[in-house]
């Protein structure tokens, strides 16, 4: 039962921020590379329907890219308004980490962007493609920098704690910590599948709705070439990710199984009601020996119970269902994208109304496995903040829950309608004929006839 | 060289630049917000268009600002900002409708721009207000009571009006014609009471703060601070001077008001320096006890040393592309 102390309101307001704001890096981390892509095959081949496509996704980029600065300038005050013992503890190691993605990833991004949307009649295309591939290295350095942090969080290396306070012993411990890469690959892998989703799916229902211009079916297959790729990769990155889980963060994978008492020959719980007052799966559909082979790969592998670490785990239920909806969505991926492949380019065929409909279907799909993917990690992480070193609860400010209601409700309220007036506007974009699209102006009133008397 | 003493003080040096180019640059894009619902609605857009490649980078430094303080000071990061919960909270919230107003507006179907355009003035006017509520709070040493209270309310006040004199002076150097003629006249209406804030500011500050009035009022250390005082005035009675006698703003000189508003900012911030420093938390708590430890700092210096001038070089590069005037041909 919930009761609304400040510590499980502050953990609601962190998680509704920081679940909001990934939404939006979730896509422009991709898209980024997407629209390099699209300005490269411009320049290379003439071909005016890249040019296009970039026009038309540029304006969703730089929505996207707005909303992911300003959640993201949240987060970074949160750190001190709602979880201050975390900097005064571990802010020798954390600070650096998100000092570096400040200097060397936000300002990279945030000026570059500058001319990537408004520069391209004051630039030349060289510079304009540079802005653009900085733009793009300036996302990704910026996901870096924050999964380094993360990853430390959940398998901390690399220091020494004196009078309660974290140390650094060696940095490159700290950066390269143990889950750091599978978690680095599995996020980009992840971003790329959000961006080309979402493209490929807009672009199926311009197709639908025959509000496309010729360009869209062009769009639609590098998307399917993408996505034929991302979609099988991150299966196999998602299963070396979770082998690392399962050596050094054991009761997240306990969890994530549903398995609560050690033992050999462990099933895999396809569904089930994990019920902590029990300590039982209710309702398991089970497959024999699955979990102990995905896990050990050894049908007769030990698998440790939830059990184990009593008091000590996350809380099951959350954890055992998104883990459930995180694969669930990919397996939809593997199967839409190879089917789009497999009617493209085996059958040759343009895209039947099938398809379409089920591709646009998942547009969104990146967001519900991006998210249901970071519940697994983050609820899998409770109770610490940083891994058998530190709770969460002891690093929580001292508000009162009147004043965490009204600012949660706050946010609440904004995320809603952002969350709605943003689809909205993606929605009347994509239903725009393409010919009108071209005439859309980026920013009415963009700069454009330099003169030498400048300010500033 | 002792790096223990060292550091700290080379991080608060770059925390202050960072808040203080952040009020320079943020400022006039907040002083456009505050100044949208005065103007038609063509002019609007230029407006916007005028802000529309920096605002992003502007609002990167105050994240940089926030951030050295979280590197460098973790112990009062978390105390300042706990403190602050309400004012940042309100800022937070106002700097998220500023930004996606910015974007929507452009993207929006005809009829919804004008709630576009007043979402984006009413979160800048979220954003200056609790900016200078915190800066109240900040100064007042994070003290709760009444007269605390009050204070901050004045320096409320007090920021929105440098925001929109800084934002008119923008669109002296950025726009023409009928624009520029009603920028001269917004500027020309907020410098007195921007004048009178920051005089109010500063009569009240030394009252309110003991640990500041013996520093400004002690013989002889207090005279050391009187350059600020007197070359302040001096600047802004040539700021009046400019203003209303407009002859060298009307003759391609029009970067001048924004010049003496950056030098009369950095004045401010060298006076609010010298009056809080070494201190981190007034009269709480110094820079050298908040600092990580030496091994972090380091670790960052190095970071900072190279990146940060490399961050002014292709800032200046862009503001060069984007210099001269702005007009509304912008169909691509």
């Amino acid at each position: 039962m919930i009761d609304l102390d400040p510590f499980v309101l502050s953990r609601i307001q962190f998680a509704a921020n920081i679940s909001f704001h990934i939404l939006f890096p979730a896509i422009t981390m991709g898209l980024a590379w997407i629209l390099l892509f699209f300005r490269v095959r411009y320049t290379s081949t003439g071909d005016k329907h890249w040019e296009n496509a970039y026009h038309f996704w540029v304006k969703i980029f730089a929505l996207s890219f707005a909303i992911g600065v300003v959640s993201g300038i949240t987060m970074s005050f949160q750190f001190g308004t709602n979880w201050p013992g975390f900097m005064e503890r571990t802010g020798n190691i954390s600070g650096p980490l998100l000092g570096y993605e400040v200097l060397t990833a936000f300002f990279l991004e945030a000026t570059f962007l500058g001319v990537m949307l408004f520069g391209k009649n004051r630039v030349s295309n060289k510079v304009h493609l540079l802005s653009c591939a900085l733009v793009a290295v300036g996302t990704s350095l910026s996901a870096f920098w924050i999964l380094s942090l993360n990853s430390w969080m959940q398998t901390p290396a690399g220091y020494i704690i004196e009078d309660g306070v974290f140390h650094v012993d060696s940095w490159t411990a700290v950066i390269f910590n143990p889950s750091f890469p599978y978690r680095l690959a599995h996020m980009m892998a992840a971003t790329m599948l959000t961006a080309a989703f979402l493209v490929m799916g807009v672009s199926a229902w311009r197709m639908k709705q025959k509000v496309d211009g010729p360009g869209t079916a062009k769009i639609f297959k590098a998307m399917v070439v993408i996505t034929m790729l991302f979609a099988p990769l991150q299966v196999v990155i998602g299963d070396l990710h979770g082998l690392n889980t399962l050596k050094h963060q054991p009761a997240k994978i306990a969890a994530i199984e549903g398995v609560w008492e050690t033992h050999r020959g462990v099933p895999f719980t396809v569904f089930g009601f994990p019920d902590e007052a029990t300590r039982t799966t209710r309702f398991a559909l089970e497959i024999p020996y699955a979990a102990s082979w995905i896990l050990t790969h050894d049908i007769n592998g030990e698998v440790r119970g939830l059990n184990e670490f009593e008091g000590e785990h996350p809380p099951v239920a959350a954890v055992f269902w998104s883990f459930r909806v995180m694969v669930g969505v990919g397996m939809m991926m593997i199967l839409v994208s190879w089917w789009a492949g497999w009617e493209l380019f085996r059958r040759k065929q343009k895209p039947s109304a099938a398809l379409l409909t089920a591709a646009s279907w998942m547009t969104f799909s990146g967001w519900v496995a991006v998210l249901a993917g970071w519940y697994v990690t983050e609820i899998g992480r409770q109770p610490w903040i940083v891994q058998g070193l530190l709770t969460s609860a002891d690093v929580v400010a001292d508000h009162a829950s009147g004043v965490m209601l009204t600012t949660l409700s706050g946010y609440m309220a904004l995320y809603v309608f952002i969350l709605v007036s943003y689809i909205a506007t993606l929605r009347y974009m994509a239903s725009k004929p393409a010919a009108s699209l071209l005439a859309m102006q980026q920013v009415p009133g963009q700069a454009t006839h330099p003169q030498s008397n400048a300010g500033a | 060289m002792d790096l223990e003493f060292w550091l700290p003080l080379f991080f608060a040096g770059a925390m202050g630049l960072a808040l203080l180019v952040y009020v320079v640059l943020d400022g006039y894009d907040l002083g456009i917000g505050l100044l949208l619902p005065f103007a038609d609605d063509s002019e609007k857009d230029i407006m916007i268009a005028a802000i529309g490649p920096f605002w992003d980078a502007n609002e990167t430094w105050i994240v940089l600002g926030i951030g050295i303080l979280l590197i460098a000071f973790p112990q009062a990061h978390g105390q300042i900002l706990t403190a602050m919960y309400i004012p940042v909270t309100l800022m937070l919230m106002g700097l998220i409708l500023r930004g996606i107003a910015f974007d929507f507006r452009a993207k929006a179907i005809a009829h919804k721009k004008d709630m576009w355009n007043a979402i984006f003035a009413f979160g800048s006017l979220v954003t200056a207000l609790s900016q200078g509520w915190m800066l109240g709070t900040y100064i007042t040493g994070l003290g709760q009571t009444g007269i605390n209270y009050l204070f901050s309310v004045l320096i409320a006040v007090t920021l929105p009006a440098l925001y929109i004199v800084l934002g008119a002076a923008w669109l002296l150097i950025k726009t023409e014609d009928a624009l520029f003629d009603k920028a001269m006249h917004w500027a020309q209406k907020s410098i007195l009471p921007m004048g009178v804030a920051f005089l109010l500011v500063s009569i009240a500050t030394p009252l309110i703060s003991d640990t500041i009035a013996d520093k400004w009022f002690s013989f002889p250390d207090g005279l050391k601070l009187l350059p600020i005082p007197l070359l302040s005035t001096a600047v802004f009675a040539g700021l009046l001077w400019l203003l209303f006698d407009q002859k060298a703003l009307r003759a391609g000189r029009e970067w001048l008001l924004y010049g003496g508003l950056i030098v009369l900012c950095i004045l401010a911030a060298l006076g609010l320096a010298y009056s809080i420093l070494p201190d981190i938390i007034i009269g709480q708590m110094t820079i050298w006890e908040s600092a990580s430890s030496t091994k972090s700092l380091l670790f960052t210096f190095w970071g900072t040393a190279i990146v940060l001038p490399a961050i002014i070089v292709y800032t200046f590069f862009v503001y060069r592309i984007f210099s001269g005037k702005t007009t509304a041909l912008t169909y691509e």
